[in-house]
Formats: C-alpha cells, structure tokens, sequence
C-alpha cells in the first residue's frame, strides 16, 4: 500500500514532471526563473497550494460533478462535468485568495516570503492542469493528495534548477540573438532530456 | 492605433511567444501533429478573440478589485463552449488534445490581452487584437508542429511525405523530434531566427564580458 503511493509520488515527480515533460506553468517557469531565491519562494508557493487544490478539487468532482456524483441529493441523473473547468479555476482562485488572508494574519513571515508569488499562482497552468490530470485518471482522494504533493515537488525542483543554471549563465558569452529567451528556451530543453530518462523507470 | 496595425503587429513585431513570453505551454504540447496543433489554434483564437470582446464591452461596469475573477468567469465559460463544439465536430482531436483545451484558460495570451489591450480599448478593436494575438500564436505552433511532424514521421497533416523505413520506404523517423525536448530547441532556433531578422528586439546584456586578459598581454 505505502509502496503504491511511494511509487505515485515518484513518477508524479520525475516521469511524468509538470513543467519538463508536460510543459506546464512554462510562463512563469521562464519568467520568474532568474533568481534561485525568488524561484524557491515561488517553487514552495506553487506546492503549498497544488497540495490543496488537487484533493480539493477531487471532492468537488466526486461529490457534485461526475456523473451521478449528485446521487446522495436524489439527483442521480444529472452529470455536471461540463462546469468543470469553471469550477476548477474558482476553487482555485479562491484558495488562492483564502492562502493569501490566512498567511497575511497568521504567518507574516511566510507571507512576506510568498507574498508577490501567491497571486501569480491562479494562473499558472500546472496548478490547474494538476487538478485536470486528476480527473482524467480518475484519481481517489488519497491519490489525488499524493498527486498534488509529487507534481508541486516536481515542478518546484525543475525552477530551482533552472534558476541554478541561469544564474551562472549570465557570465557567459551568448550569441546575440540567442540571449535571454532564447538560449533558456534550449537549456530547457537539454534539462528535460535528461529528464526523459527517467521513463524508462517502471514503477 | 489602426486596426490593421493591431492585427498585424503580433505576428513578427510583437509575437506573443517570441517576444511578450505568453502562452508557451501549449505551444509546447500540443504540436506534435499538425491538425492536433490547427484544432488548437482555432480554438485559442476564437477564445481570445471573444474574451476580449466582451470583457471589453463591459470594461466599464467592472470594479478594478475584482477584475480577475471577472475575466477568468468570462474565459473559462467560453473555454467550456468551445470544449463541447469540439467534443461534439472532433471528438478524436478532441481526446488527443485531453487536458490542453481546458488549460486555455490559464494560457497566458487570454489573460494578458484582457488585461492589456481590452480593459483600455474599444470592443471593435479589442476584438481585432485577440485574433493577431491568436493568429502570431498559431504562426509559431504551425512552423514547430510542421517541423516536428515531417522530421518526426515524414508526413504532413497526416499525409504520407517521405515513406518511412517502417513502412518499407527510405526515410528512418528521428524519434527525438516527437520527445517533448525537441519543442524547447525548435522554439529557442526559431527566436533566434527572429531576432536575427529583428534584431531591435536583441536582449541586453546583464553582464559585459571583458576581453581575454591572457591575450590581451602579450
């Protein structure tokens, strides 16, 4: 049981990757990816609200839109699954939004730290496309938790990573045309085949 | 500003994905094959076109606080519409694209010309503005999807081009072009090509390099 989970977290980390192999949350990915500090602080904002979102949003799929999902208010007939990209978003933004009160009253040192990333987060695709995935693979409660935890992971390294390189990037000498977007886009590149190999792991 | 100004200028001026960095997820995933990536473009198009319509028709009666939850409303109600046209005209198209329709809600381009272009300007216009916005996003996932589907698997729009070994013609495929990686390199190529041809959009440097002090002394 624990290894089942174990190996779902690992593949939602390194094989099925949300920004290397899946391409999600590429804007902000190349965006905000100039600084390893600031990529850390939005690496930990995105899994913070990714473990929230996903399970979330796989109650609210389960209990009100699947198809007679509706079956415990006598409405066994009705499929709602058509609302889900607005609900999905919704929850999303309003967790956001929620996160962002809570921290400021409670935990202001968090808060300051996360602050300017919190609201970048509603539209950063991997959190939605997290919670898309879920649905698609008809994932249970626990596994959608270990889903949301795994891919916030996942994308939160690959930043991280990036920031690294890009850091000691910027002493180099780049072809004219080639700097800023362009060579990022290629060292993106060369980062997600090296983390294509990890399909080749069977778990 | 003249309408064929706001059409015309993000297609190279101001490309979307070269230059302003939106929208680049899905110009990544989806372009594997050519149709999968034309169903795509449509249907960013029309998303961008129409969300910026009417979010600019009623730019007016929306309060600054809530804005975004507005916009978002707008667009994820037409994503939804044309989530259904589609599973209804392409289903198999449909079912390739699985989760990347839905996420053309946080595509970047939508939310960026709403906020950008359409809470400032007129409906006609804005309108106007969501379909160069959409078509300078569809010219650069047709050039990636044309190269990867013809390297890839020699064929283009599912035409059969240059007859694969497999199937007893000439041309082996290069599987790496159908690997996610290859997305990234044909992206960062082509904004290369781009700015060699328009060089004023060339970054600046953030850190001059001085000459070779080992050569510079003798």
């Amino acid at each position: 049981m624990v290894e089942y989970y174990l190996s779902l977290f690992v593949r939602a980390v390194f094989i099925e990757n949300m920004a290397l192999v899946f391409f999600l949350g590429m804007c902000t990915f190349i965006a905000i990816s100039k600084k390893i500090e600031t990529a850390m602080g939005l690496g930990i904002a995105v899994v913070v609200v990714q473990t929230i979102t996903v399970p979330v949003n796989n109650l609210i799929y389960q209990f009100l839109l699947a198809e007679g999902a509706l079956a415990w208010a006598g409405l066994s007939e009705v499929d709602l699954s058509f609302l889900g990209f607005l609900s999905y978003i919704g929850v999303i933004a309003a967790i956001v939004q929620i996160l962002e009160m809570f921290l400021d009253k409670y935990v202001p040192v968090l808060y300051n730290a996360l602050g300017v990333f919190l609201p970048l987060i509603t539209v950063n695709c991997a959190i939605l496309g997290g919670s898309l995935f879920m649905v698609n693979r008809d994932y249970n409660f626990p596994e959608s938790v270990v889903y949301g935890f795994g891919s916030g992971v996942g994308w939160a390294i690959a930043i991280v990573v990036l920031a690294g390189i890009r850091e000691k990037m910027k002493y180099s000498n780049v072809p004219e045309g080639l700097r800023g977007l362009g060579i990022t886009f290629i060292t993106v590149g060369l980062m997600s085949l090296g983390f294509m190999s990890f399909g080749g792991i069977s778990l | 500003m003249n309408p064929k100004e706001v059409l015309l200028n993000p297609l190279f001026n101001n490309n979307p994905i070269g230059l302003q960095m939106l929208g680049i997820c899905s110009a990544l995933a989806v372009t594997t094959k050519m149709s999968v990536a034309l169903v795509m473009c449509i249907a960013l198009t029309t998303v961008t076109a129409f969300s910026n319509l009417f979010i600019s028709l009623i730019r007016n009666q929306i309060p600054s606080s809530v804005r975004i939850i507005v916009q978002m409303a707008i667009i994820a109600s037409l994503v939804i519409v044309v989530d259904q046209v589609l599973g209804a005209v392409a289903y198999d198209i449909s079912k390739q694209l699985s989760v990347f329709v839905g996420l053309i809600i946080t595509n970047c381009i939508v939310m960026g010309r709403a906020e950008a272009f359409a809470m400032q300007n007129p409906p006609g216009l804005s309108f106007i503005d969501g379909i160069g916005n959409g078509l300078g996003y569809s010219v650069v996932l047709m050039i990636v999807a044309t190269i990867r589907e013809f390297f890839g698997s020699g064929s283009l729009f599912g035409i059969e081009v240059m007859p694969l070994v497999t199937n007893g013609g000439w041309y082996s495929s290069m599987g790496l072009m159908l690997l996610p990686p290859s997305a990234f390199f044909i992206i960062g190529l082509l904004i290369w090509v781009l700015r060699e041809w328009k060089t004023d959009q060339v970054e600046e440097v953030e850190f001059e390099i001085g000459g070779h002090t080992a050569l510079s002394r003798i």
